[in-house]
């Protein structure tokens, strides 16, 4: 063990920051899912972002990436967030679908997909969900019906990521007559394909943050079909692994919060409630376990594990110190925490809004600790 | 940057296992018990053999010369016994402190000797009764004395365990000022890495008991409420154990943000083996509230070592004084004092 950083990690930090303090938007870009605008925005800072070649540098260079490796990606991660850099638009492709294809796809699959999703030229959404099948997601019902070379996709997702304004979403569909974890496949489509109906759906802030999708004889090849035909439930677990595990939340994400509810509770907190700084300690603290825990993995990664069920414990954590620290954030604020920001200020309420998502989102966190208790402490299922 | 345990730390790790496992089993727990007892002659002569008593001494001392993280590793498979004797804190905190005094003390000469402490955190010295000698503390400087050198008054613990003492004493030999800091930022270190054994071997009897016990037909364990306590209990294991490693290997940093940091293993690493304590408990149900069940003694282990070595108020101040004075933000995980 070793904890601290080679000097050619320090140059890459050193590297990354400049480029960061460079390039990065001086005001906020409206919210991805707000409007068109807003979404089209990020793809411009995608783009950007690939200018500087930091689109998603733990790829191999041929799929646009830097081949770096995983503490350089944290390092990178850090320097993003603390620069305060545009949320990613495009994370169901680049940190989900990404390491997935990286797995599972063919050479030409990858040389396909892989290089425009690091550029944001092709934007991703989710389509697993139905209305039926939720956390129970072997229950899914849309089809693809195999035609010569290609697929019919048909059926009814919900709760898809991003697709109100996306270009492409990967989906969850059996061959009709099959059942539960059998007969099922990842098959990709564009969202602007013949028969595909996107509905937006407005989330609890507003935003038209996902969207359903009503899918009718959907053309697509059988090319865009990931991994062999029924394989789709292991791909779809081994993605829910990258998502639970180590790529979907950064841990700089929460830092960069708690460093920030440090600075709230000094400027406007009451000294004599010292239950409310206990809270902003713990978030600090919460923020700085997890990081840990990922630089703990990241490590082990690297010397060859494979991440497993345990990857269900990160999502509980950080989705529940989420929640914990922008409460501390709105408890400091008191009777002004209900008010709408201004462009500008650190938008504690919108924030906490989005945190209450995290524990239903990539599996509700009952479900993760089924898998935590079935998974890694062997009880019955 | 690397977060990994080297090979040769995962093998006295395991050393440290199945020695404990082998030699503490509830057998032994109970026949200590009933004899009023913490020290089982053999178990110690097996842990003396190992090299473990003298881990953190320099080679030049006749010891192994290695490190903290090292020795977390031992502490952490001495909490999943709940072990009765006073290794943790006699060659965790107390011989290394004693060598820095006094490199040429008999009692360091000796492998099997324990030495206690006397420490401003800490009311009562632990052990102080079967120490071959013990470090006093008054106004900063650091003395020695033997037992017959001072007056013990025994403290009884809920711990069957922990054997307390008051100590009063006039006339020991002075050894000048001591590094009290130092040896409370062990105290807490190890406190915590006892902590997580205390924690998994708590959570891992609930899931045993959970898988055999069955009830409306089948085992309570496949009952989602039951489920979801034992991995709450094991989400806070997971999210303490990086803490305790990281501390560990920073300790000697000696600055604020090392500080900081065992003081935030100190706290979650007890309040997850209280956490899973409470849990292990509650999912043994009637039985869990029996002395027939050990879990008892994890919860007891867990609530003496919460509160010596530092409260949980004076590690939070600790962690307060960093994240209020220092830097903060993802750049600074792993930040040290400027030389």
């Amino acid at each position: 063990m070793d904890l601290t950083y080679t000097s050619e990690q320090q140059a890459f930090r050193a590297e990354v920051r400049a480029w960061m303090d460079a390039y990065v938007p001086k005001s906020p870009l409206e919210h991805y899912d707000a409007t068109r605008e807003g979404f089209e925005a990020h793809r411009a800072w995608e783009a950007t972002l690939k200018s500087g070649d930091w689109g998603m540098v733990t790829w191999p260079t041929e799929y646009g990436g830097r081949g770096l490796d995983l503490i350089q990606w944290l390092i990178f991660e850090e320097e993003y967030y603390r620069a305060g850099a545009p949320g990613r638009v495009n994370q169901n492709g680049i940190f989900l679908l990404g390491p997935t294809l990286m797995e599972f796809g063919t050479p030409e699959q990858k040389a396909r997909f892989l290089p425009p999703m690091a550029s944001g030229d092709e934007i991703w959404a989710q389509a697993w969900s139905e209305p039926q099948a939720g956390s129970d997601l072997a229950g899914v019902r849309a089809t693809a019906v195999r035609d010569g070379n290609d697929y019919l996709l048909s059926g009814h997702k919900i709760w898809s990521s991003r697709a109100a304004f996306a270009d492409w979403a990967f989906g969850l569909f059996r061959e009709p007559g099959s059942e539960r974890h059998k007969g099922l496949s990842l098959i990709f489509f564009p969202l602007d394909a013949p028969g595909v109906t996107v509905n937006p759906i407005r989330k609890i802030n507003g935003h038209v943050g996902f969207a359903e999708l009503f899918l009718e004889d959907v053309r697509v090849p059988a090319f865009n079909r990931l991994g062999d035909e029924g394989q789709g439930w292991h791909i779809c677990m081994a993605t829910a692994g990258f998502e639970r595990g180590l790529m979907l939340r950064s841990p700089a994400r929460y830092q960069v919060a708690a460093a920030e509810l440090a600075k709230l509770w000094q400027a406007r907190g009451n000294s004599a409630d010292p239950a409310l700084e206990a809270d902003v300690i713990r978030a600090f603290m919460n923020a700085e376990a997890y990081a840990l825990s990922i630089y703990k993995t990241a490590s082990a990664l690297m010397t060859g594990s494979k991440i497993g069920p345990e990857a269900s414990t990160n999502k509980i954590f950080w989705s529940e110190l989420d929640i914990h620290l922008h409460r501390t954030a709105l408890a400091i604020l008191g009777a002004e925490a209900e008010l709408l920001t201004e462009p500008g200020e650190h938008d504690w309420i919108d924030d906490y809004i989005f945190a209450l998502a995290g524990p239903i989102y990539a599996g509700s966190n009952e479900i993760q600790r089924n898998i935590i208790a079935e998974r890694m402490l062997g009880l019955p299922r | 940057m690397d977060f990994t345990l080297s090979e040769e730390q995962q093998m006295f790790a395991e050393t440290a296992r199945s020695l404990f496992a082998d030699t503490c089993t509830p057998d032994h727990w109970r026949r200590l018990m009933e004899a009023g007892q913490s020290r089982d002659p053999a178990r110690w002569q097996a842990i003396v053999e190992t090299g473990f008593t003298q881990l953190l001494l320099p080679e030049s001392a006749g010891g192994l010369g290695l490190g903290e993280l090292d020795f977390a590793l031992i502490a952490e498979a001495a909490g999943s016994v709940a072990l009765p004797d006073p290794l943790v804190e006699s060659a965790g905190i107390a011989s290394p402190m004693l060598a820095a005094l006094a490199p040429d003390h008999p009692a360091l000469a000796d492998p099997s000797a324990t030495i206690a402490i006397q420490h401003p955190a800490n009311p009562f010295v632990a052990d102080a009764d079967s120490a071959a000698t013990i470090i006093l503390h008054r106004d900063g400087q650091a003395f020695v004395a033997t037992r017959d050198q001072v007056r013990l008054m025994r403290r009884d613990s809920i711990d069957p365990f922990r054997r307390l003492f008051a100590v009063e004493w006039s006339e020991a030999t002075p050894l000048g000022t001591g590094d009290w800091n130092l040896a409370l930022d062990r105290g807490a270190l190890f406190a915590a890495a006892q902590g997580l054994g205390l924690a998994q071997r708590a959570v891992d009897m609930g899931v045993a008991y959970a898988k055999e016990r069955q009830q409306f037909g089948k085992p309570i364990g496949s009952y989602q409420a039951v489920k979801h306590h034992l991995a709450s209990a094991q989400v806070a294991i997971e999210f303490a154990r990086p803490v305790v490693y990281a501390a560990a290997a920073q300790i000697g940093q000696r600055d604020a943000f090392s500080q900081a940091r065992i003081s935030h293993a100190k706290i979650v690493a007890l309040e997850a083996a209280d956490q899973a304590a409470r849990t292990s408990i509650q999912v043994h149900g009637a039985m869990g509230y029996s002395w027939e069940v050990d879990v008892h003694l994890f919860l007891k282990r867990a609530l003496a070592l919460t509160n010596c070595w530092g409260t949980p108020a004076f590690h939070r101040a600790r962690v307060a004084e960093r994240l209020f004075s220092r830097p903060a933000g993802p750049d600074q995980t792993f930040a040290r004092e400027a030389a």
